[in-house]
């Protein structure tokens, strides 16, 4: 896409428009939650992610012209290549044909088989994962009480830094 | 588990949709030229009046869409095009009385994920005229979404844990004893606050503030804004009525038929979501932000919690 598309915003968007196919794929498997979430997740993510990418690339639709696209034929070629080699390749696969039945619920399925027995471990590192995140937005942010009060804690400035919408 | 509805009502909703977001713009109108220049002078200017969106649409139709220096035409009129067509797609599983054109098992995800298909829309309407307003204004709708969209979540997510299934249908038939809204009213508040955020108008009005000259807005015309505006239009409608299935009791009441109860309800939500737009001051975002996370977020949670503790104890 960066080969083809000189906006952040059309690449992004683009991507978005490649990762809600990868959600209808799912939801195709019979995976309804997860394909919904797929489609949930990534559309938030790519609205987000196209504000911090114009805010990086300096790109504002044409405001900053600037060419990103490079080596077209080559990359072009490739793509090409990859997509006739994956396309043939799910052609002339023998698959297997379903042995069993749908269980009535694959995302639990799912769950069990990619988790087993490490479902605990998992939510644990999840926590832990989510307090450090949490942990270190509160050091990096700029909104701390040391910007907000300055070096004495114990002083009060009349007019903060930065204001948020709660009374302080 | 609601009805599956026959086949045509898959054609009907999208015209369906924009007729009653014709009405609610419609009694808008009326409001807002109440409240310019008194009350009608009889029937007739009420009817002209209330006539204002009709006439409005037929003008955009007619018009010529602008065009601005070095724009994205194509992610404009994508944006533009998205709004509507997410709100139709997330009214597909309202259900109408317990008959719905679909109650797949994840009801409730599948309106959350077409409201973020919105929200991304308006962003791509902002960022496309390359003109500095508009793009004011959809990076405002985004830091917007950022405050109201996790709340909005945990408000879904109560509703769905009191119903212990995220089918729409079966949080409808959760509520035949006791309506949601009687034991989760955080939730069913902040749903409503959120409801607004999502139509983008009144208290949650700023990505098309008049400072930035109607913002996201300002470079549309023609198709393009009315796709915009009207979408805009039928996503409050879509809101208003998932409020119904999710915390009103759906189509639950005495006496009256399902149907009736379930236009009833979206009838008052609705009205008072339009009145609440006309009360209420725009709230400026980096204002909002912060109530939205340190209280809205906590309440929310606590509602969560509590209903989570009364599931496991029922």
């Amino acid at each position: 896409m960066v080969f083809r598309f000189d906006s952040m915003a059309r690449a992004t968007y683009a991507l978005l428009l490649a990762l809600l196919c990868v959600g209808v794929d799912v939801l195709l498997l019979g995976l309804d939650y997860l394909g919904v979430v797929v489609v949930l997740m990534m559309t938030i993510e790519m609205a987000l992610m196209a504000a911090f990418m114009v805010m990086f690339m300096m790109n504002p639709a044409g405001l900053a012209p600037m060419s990103m696209t490079h080596n077209r034929r080559g990359a072009a070629l490739l793509s090409a290549v990859v997509f006739v080699a994956l396309a043939a390749g799910a052609l002339l696969t023998p698959w297997p044909s379903r042995r069993g039945d749908v269980p009535p619920d694959p995302t639990r399925q799912l769950g069990r088989s990619l988790m087993g027995g490490q479902m605990l471990t998992m939510m644990v590192l999840g926590l832990a994962l989510f307090a450090t995140i949490v942990a270190s937005v509160v050091l990096a942010t700029r909104r701390g009480r040391y910007d907000r009060f300055g070096d004495d804690l114990r002083g009060r400035p009349a007019e903060p830094a930065a204001r948020g919408g709660l009374p302080r | 588990m609601a009805e599956a509805a026959p086949l045509w009502a898959a054609v009907v909703l999208p015209f369906a949709l924009a007729a009653a977001a014709c009405c609610a713009a419609s009694v808008d109108a009326l409001l807002a030229a109440s409240a310019r220049c008194g009350p009608a002078r009889g029937a007739r200017d009420a009817v002209s009046r209330a006539a204002t969106p009709l006439r409005a649409t037929v003008r955009l139709f007619a018009r010529r869409p602008r065009r601005t220096t070095a724009a994205d035409t194509a992610l404009t009129r994508l944006g533009a095009a998205v709004v509507p067509v997410a709100a139709v797609l997330a009214c597909a599983v309202l259900p109408w009385g317990f008959t719905s054109v679909t109650d797949p098992t994840v009801g409730v995800v599948w309106f959350n994920a077409m409201e973020a298909l919105a929200w991304a829309g308006v962003w791509l309407v902002g960022w496309g005229p390359n003109s500095t307003l508009s793009m004011i204004g959809g990076y405002r709708f985004l830091a917007q979404g950022l405050a109201y969209e996790l709340p909005h979540m945990f408000a879904l997510t109560t509703a769905a844990l009191g119903a212990e299934s995220l089918r729409v249908g079966d949080v409808v038939a959760a509520q035949s004893g006791l309506w949601f809204v009687v034991w989760m009213p955080v939730a069913f508040v902040v749903y409503l606050l959120s409801a607004l955020g999502m139509s983008f108008w009144g208290p949650f009005g700023h990505p098309l503030g008049r400072d930035i000259a109607s913002g996201v807005a300002v470079e549309l015309g023609g198709v393009d804004r009315l796709l915009l505006l009207g979408g805009r239009w039928m996503l409050l409608v879509t809101t208003a009525g998932f409020s119904v299935p999710l915390f009103l009791g759906g189509g639950h009441g005495p006496l009256l038929p399902a149907w009736a109860w379930t236009l009833l309800k979206t009838g008052a939500v609705l009205a008072l979501l339009v009145t609440a737009r006309r009360v209420l001051p725009t709230a400026r975002m980096d204002r909002y932000l912060e109530p939205a996370w340190m209280v809205l977020i906590p309440l929310t949670l606590a509602q969560a919690l509590f209903v989570a503790v009364a599931v496991l104890d029922r």
